[in-house]
């Protein structure tokens, strides 16, 4: 069937195997997605929440928050409002970046839709250039095949790096491999080694020379690589929390549009 | 680290950038989302494989039929109408044999009042007062609510609510508002507070709060049922179900009417400003289902309604018996209430009763028609109600009613101010008393002033 679950990470591709290292006791899982792909959907099946699902988008506003056990672990699955992009150009997009960002969920599902991987590929890769810990679910595969649309899940998941989950989750379909996915990049025991979106050299020059001193500033506990890509966009909104952790010591945390949605 | 020195070494970073693009950030900013987009595009072609046309694109065929411009809106309300129908024919039958069967229980309830030779008030106000109440809530409502909300939420579950938001854009565009505005109406329709809530979907505030404002002029579920009856009464015996469908069905496009009207009213005074655009992508359509929207409509939708009106009904039930039952002078209190609302209700073309009942009903809609004949009930005579005729029985020959009456009342009930949870939640969505007060004000005078207008054409015509 369409349901080809593949982890990637233990080959030549460079990821590594480690033993399963448990230091925590509960995970926070973030599902970004664009609108309308099934992060509700799986959300609900995930949490054994039973609500109806609206097929409409722009139905999650506020990000939703659910938990699970899965193996003995628990996970606190956090719905974040489905976006195109995370280049924060509206309250949702920004609302899903900031908690990506700053909120450091330790497992970043990215839903996908499969009958139009291109551009739900592009958040894909926005994601992956802020954080590793990430799992792929291509949802929908059942539209994809009535469409005729066939999808090589092995070489997506060597393309991007991070393990690729077929689901159908209308059907609870592929949501056990997705669960085990999650289970092993939250606990450490797949690394994924994410692609990165290569620039131009004008743009990966200035980017060698400011990251190192953004490193410096905020520590590891930030990607810097993706601070100086939005320090060279001139990403004001970034720049300012920046500005304010440095000066107040405040844990990195843009507020946009809280009030109103608050 | 100092504070000092990691302060400095931002500034540096930022003097840094600035050297490096001194110019606008929008060279950069097109050169990072085309490597984003051109990356996309390179995986894709990889992994992405069409083995062949799918044999019809069913989706597009049936949006090229669904969003035409020709064929979609008169679509939509055949939809609507269809919808409307199956709920007024189907919700008949079941309602009389839930009243019979519940009413039934108030007469056996007032035997073992009787056999536990318990005080005469305690029957009163237990049974005639609070059960009573809660069985015409049960048995008027929930038929309908259970045909009317799956319905629904199987259109919904196919992804048509975003073509009707679709449909509607140039309406609500005209009106100087946001197209998404269509999207929160529909969920109005479900229930107001739903609405109001969905309305956090439009960025512009100012847009959000007319879509707020005029959320309540699309009848929720809870005026759904008091309309049906009322339609029913109007058609009486002439022409029967499709006549009451066709009424309801004019109510809730008056309602839509209304709805931009006041939009627009609303966005060349109070809340001036240019509608901004938006992209909704149209999800694909979907095969609903069936058997998990009806379950899950039931449980989450009707279920949780009708409890909150049992909730209310209650208590409400309790008042009205005491209010008819406390005599100060000749009359019962309510009677006073209502003889001094009377003339006032007679100029709207209703009577004091029936805004007695909208007053009380405010907690929720769904106890105004209840409450109305509690309350007639409690000044008339007993009679077993449990049909549209003995409805008219009582409302016509023993009260008055003409056909004014009923379409007033409808009016009415369409416009009149949101209930209590939607004002609730208006509160905490908009964070200001003042928009509140207009949530309630703005539908009031739109009310009061169509009633109004009608009563006094109706009368001024000679036709009542």
């Amino acid at each position: 069937m369409g349901l080809i679950y593949r982890f990637w990470g233990n080959s030549a591709a460079g990821g590594s195997v480690k033993k399963v290292i448990q230091q925590k006791t509960s995970y926070t899982i973030a599902l970004a997605g664009n609108p309308n792909t099934g992060k509700s959907t799986i959300f609900n099946a995930l949490t054994g929440l039973n609500q109806h699902t609206g097929n409409w988008p722009g139905k999650t506003v506020l990000r939703a928050e659910g938990s699970y056990n899965y193996e003995g672990i628990a996970f606190n699955l956090v719905d974040l409002p489905g976006t195109y992009s995370l280049l924060a150009n509206s309250v949702e997009e920004q609302v899903a970046r900031d908690y990506l960002c700053f909120g450091k969920p330790d497992t970043t599902v990215v839903v996908a839709d499969a009958t139009c991987l291109e551009r739900n590929l592009n958040l894909v890769l926005q994601v992956l250039e802020i954080t590793s810990k990430a799992v792929v679910c291509v949802n929908l595969v059942d539209e994809a095949k009535r469409k005729k649309i066939e999808i090589d899940a092995e070489f997506l998941a060597a393309e991007l790096g991070v393990p690729v989950v077929f689901t159908a989750a209308r059907e609870g379909r592929g949501l056990e491999q997705l669960l085990s996915a999650i289970t092993a990049v939250s606990t450490g025991s797949i690394i994924n080694t994410p692609y990165a979106v290569k620039y131009e050299k004008e743009i990966e020059d200035a980017v060698t020379k400011i990251e190192p001193q953004i490193r410096k500033l905020v520590g590891k506990e930030y990607n810097s690589r993706w601070l100086a890509l939005r320090f060279l966009d001139k990403d004001q909104v970034v720049i300012d929390a920046v500005q304010k952790w440095v000066t107040g010591r405040v844990p990195l945390n843009i507020k946009t549009g809280g009030a109103v949605l608050a | 680290m100092s504070q000092f020195s990691a302060t400095g070494r931002l500034g540096d970073i930022l003097k840094e950038v600035e050297r490096i693009s001194p110019e606008t950030s929008q060279k950069f900013n097109d050169s990072i989302v085309s490597a984003i987009y051109g990356d996309a595009e390179r995986i894709t072609r990889k992994v992405v494989r069409q083995k062949g046309k799918p044999k019809i694109d069913w989706d597009k065929k049936l949006d090229d039929l669904l969003t035409s411009r020709l064929f979609g809106i008169p679509f939509m309300f055949l939809l609507l109408t269809l919808i409307f129908w199956i709920t007024v024919t189907g919700a008949n039958y079941p309602s009389a044999v839930l009243a019979t069967v519940l009413f039934w229980g108030q007469d056996r309830l007032t035997d073992l009042c009787v056999w536990l030779g318990a005080p005469v008030w305690v029957n009163g106000f237990f049974v005639e007062g609070i059960y009573r109440c809660l069985a015409w809530v049960v048995s008027v409502m929930l038929p309908p609510m259970a045909i009317f909300f799956p319905c629904f939420t199987l259109l919904e579950d196919m992804g048509y609510l975003p073509r009707v938001a679709f449909n509607l854009d140039y309406l609500f565009k005209k009106a100087g508002t946001h197209g998404k505005q269509a999207l929160t109406m529909s969920m109005g329709f479900g229930c107001n507070a739903a609405g109001i809530i969905a309305c956090r979907i439009i960025e512009s505030p100012r847009e959000r709060l007319i879509a707020m404002l005029t959320n309540n002029f699309v009848p929720c579920n809870g005026r759904f049922p008091t309309l049906i009856a009322l339609a029913g009464l109007l058609v009486m015996g002439t022409v029967g179900s499709l006549g009451a469908t066709c009424i309801v069905m004019g109510v809730v496009l008056l309602g839509i009417a209304v709805t931009l009207a006041v939009s627009r009213v609303l966005s060349a005074t109070l809340l001036k400003g240019i509608p901004s655009s938006f992209t909704l992508e149209l999800p694909p359509y979907r095969k609903p289902q069936v058997g998990r929207v009806i379950v899950r409509s039931i449980f989450d939708r009707t279920l949780f309604v009708l409890g909150r009106a049992v909730c209310v009904a209650a208590p409400a039930g309790a008042v009205i018996w005491l209010l008819a039952n406390i005599q100060v002078g000749k009359f019962s209190v309510l009677a006073h209430c209502a003889n001094w609302l009377n003339p006032f209700g007679q100029l709207l073309g209703l009577d004091g009763h029936i805004l007695m009942a909208f007053i009380l009903g405010l907690p929720a809609n769904e106890i105004v028609l209840p409450i109305l004949i509690m309350s007639y009930l409690a000044t008339g005579s007993m009679i077993e109600l449990n049909s549209i005729e003995a409805l008219r029985q009582l409302f016509v020959v023993e009260h008055g009613w003409t056909w004014l009456t009923a379409l007033c009342m409808m009016l009415f009930s369409l416009l009149h101010y949101p209930c209590g949870t939607t004002l609730w939640t208006i509160w905490r969505e908009s964070g200001s008393v003042k928009w509140t007060a207009f949530a309630v004000f703005i539908p009031l005078g739109v009310a009061c002033a169509l009633c109004f207008v009608v009563a006094l054409a109706a009368r001024q015509a000679g036709w009542v």
